[in-house]
């Protein structure tokens, strides 16, 4: 949808001639109560459910929990998933034209924040004609959006679903995602964030941006669990005769059986690990953006409602009047339950109606992503909630 | 003990209209009446997933938390009430989590299960463990890692310096205020920072 009327952003800038990829699933009801808004996190988009038709492995980023018959049950709310401002899944990013320049936006494109989307979101809803929401849900970077609709629009909201997210970023969440950032500008390709135009694209950076990412969503048990020490499968090895001896038990602290021995090389793939990193990394570089790596990483940083209240959360949220459901994930180490108590907390000094469940998954920060049965039941059941309460 | 005369006589000791957080709900059955029956508002607390599964199918609030780690997220008397119904005997920090009920609550109603009932007497008696309705538990697969008395709670009550409102012992859904200690299986009490 195109939005000729410019958007003010936090910054001070302005967009204006953007447009908003968004999909919808199921269908909005007479008196337009059962909206619900899925807000993305950092490498996601509008497609949050479902699969293209004729495409395969064409699933949204949150099919496990989102569709007919499942957790928020696309039969009985309409959904509506939005690709935000500055991503790279078909909205308004830096590789569209400026239409103050003619020129691609690249690194000119404006700085964005949660509260920037937030607001593109409204508008968006505008258009569709749904002035509240059943719910608005999201996890990680999409759970800052959740809750910054309670704040920023607080009469539209009547639910907010806030998954493994936190009310700011710490300094540890911060550095890693600076590392990424460098690594993506100092890339030769780069070319100061208009590699468009010499037609190439800073891979380099995008995997190892990847990499670090990858390493800080899965938890130090999974990751054991996964990799352990296993050794890469013995492909090449096997030409240098180092197969696995007959009836070889697998590797220590991992499941793969390709006992081999070292191949003592510092820049072949050694672990299993290493080559997982650089599949993820290799896979990302091929279809995400850097210029967009970098606007959204930001716009974490950034995040903060209780900055302009001395950085008292419990006075930043006394302006929200929705019901919230609040999940983190135990292992989840980037952002970590304490975090998520910290948003109850705040609630609970307001006064505010508010659910926390606290999963005990093994899976790190992906959990929010994965199908747990405790997690999705806990949703179900909320939304079964709003369902039966209909409109206010 | 989650029958509904013992929840009903329990439930008549918080005035109408009080916000009540419930240490240990459950599956929230006690706040859901208390929201529907007395007008209250509140939160359970709950470590279990299927009870926190529970509550939010009945539309209670709950919060996933150890009771063992404290009540550090509630601020001083925010609540006009805070329950510890059938909890005391599950917590290795029971001393603490009274004194945080009184200090979070202004008023703290504590249930559990009596130890000194006389059947209980009897059994030890005969040198056997009580296993009954109300503690129907082996000594060796118990839940509850407390046992203790009406009478002993009177005593933890006086050495914390908190002021007993009412107590009473509930048996067979019936309050009993003659000889509680030795006549009822449950020990009631509500009480108040000194």
């Amino acid at each position: 949808m195109s939005f000729a009327e410019p958007l003010a952003l936090q910054s001070g800038a302005s967009i204006r001639g953007y447009s908003l990829a968004y999909e919808t699933y199921g269908t909005l009801n007479a008196d337009k109560s059962n909206a619900v808004l899925i807000c993305h996190a950092l490498n996601a988009s509008h497609h949050v459910a479902g699969r293209y038709e004729g495409q395969e492995k064409s699933e949204g980023w949150w099919d496990t929990m989102i569709g007919p018959g499942k957790p928020v049950d696309t039969d009985r709310f309409f959904v509506i998933g939005v690709n935000n401002l500055g991503s790279c899944f078909g909205s308004t990013g830096p590789m569209h034209v400026n239409p103050d320049t003619g020129r691609v936006y690249g690194a000119d494109f404006p700085v964005v924040t949660v509260e920037d989307w937030v607001d593109a979101q409204a508008r968006l809803l505008d258009r569709l004609g749904i002035e509240s929401l059943a719910a608005v849900m999201g996890g990680s970077l999409g759970g800052m959006q959740a809750l910054s609709w309670t704040l920023q629009y607080p009469d539209r909201v009547r639910n907010a679903v806030v998954v493994a997210s936190a009310p700011n970023l710490t300094a540890e969440n911060i550095a890693f995602n600076e590392v990424a950032r460098r690594a993506i500008v100092t890339d030769p390709d780069f070319h100061g964030g208009h590699f468009y135009q010499h037609g190439v694209i800073p891979k380099r950076g995008l995997r190892i941006a990847r990499m670090i990412g990858h390493i800080t969503y899965l938890s130090d048990d999974v990751m054991n669990e996964k990799f352990g020490r296993s050794l890469r499968a013995p492909t090449l090895p096997a030409a240098r005769g180092s197969l696995p001896p007959e009836g070889a038990g697998p590797a220590r602290g991992g499941p793969s059986p390709d006992l081999r021995e070292y191949l003592y090389t510092t820049q072949d793939i050694e672990f299993q690990i290493e080559s997982y990193l650089r599949y993820q990394g290799d896979k990302f570089s091929e279809y995400f953006d850097a210029n967009t790596y970098l606007l959204i990483t930001r716009a974490l940083d950034y995040f903060d409602p209780a900055i302009r209240h001395n950085g008292n959360l419990a006075k930043a949220l006394a302006a929200a009047r929705a019901k919230f459901l609040l999940v983190s994930f135990t292992t989840d180490w980037r952002f970590a339950p304490r975090r998520s108590r910290e948003i109850v907390k705040a609630l609970l000094d307001n006064r505010r109606r508010v659910t926390y469940a606290e999963i005990d998954a093994p899976h790190g920060h992906d959990a929010f992503l994965l199908e747990d049965a405790r997690y999705l039941g806990v949703v179900r059941s909320y939304f079964d909630r709003i369902g039966q309460e209909g409109s206010r | 003990m989650s029958d509904r005369i013992t929840m009903q006589s329990i439930a008549a000791l918080v005035p109408a209209g009080s916000r009540v957080l419930d240490l240990g709900c459950g599956d929230g059955a006690m706040l859901d009446y208390l929201q529907r029956e007395r007008g209250c508002s509140g939160y359970g607390i709950e470590i279990a997933d299927a009870n926190v599964h529970a509550c939010v199918k009945r539309g209670v609030d709950v919060i996933q938390l150890n009771l063992d780690e404290g009540l550090s997220m509630f601020d001083d008397a925010t609540f006009d009430v805070v329950l510890q119904i059938d909890t005391l005997q599950h917590l290795r920090n029971t001393e603490t989590m009274l004194v945080e009920t009184a200090r979070v609550g202004r008023v703290g109603i504590v249930a559990f299960p009596n130890f000194a009932h006389w059947p209980n007497r009897l059994s030890i008696a005969r040198g056997r463990m009580p296993v009954t309705k109300r503690l129907p538990y082996q000594w060796y697969d118990t839940p509850n890692i407390r046992v203790g008395t009406y009478k002993d709670f009177e005593v933890l009550a006086t050495k914390n310096k908190l002021s007993i409102l009412d107590s009473f012992g509930l048996q067979e859904g019936r309050e009993v205020r003659f000889l509680p200690n030795a006549r009822a299986g449950t020990a009631v009490f509500k009480f108040e920072r000194g």
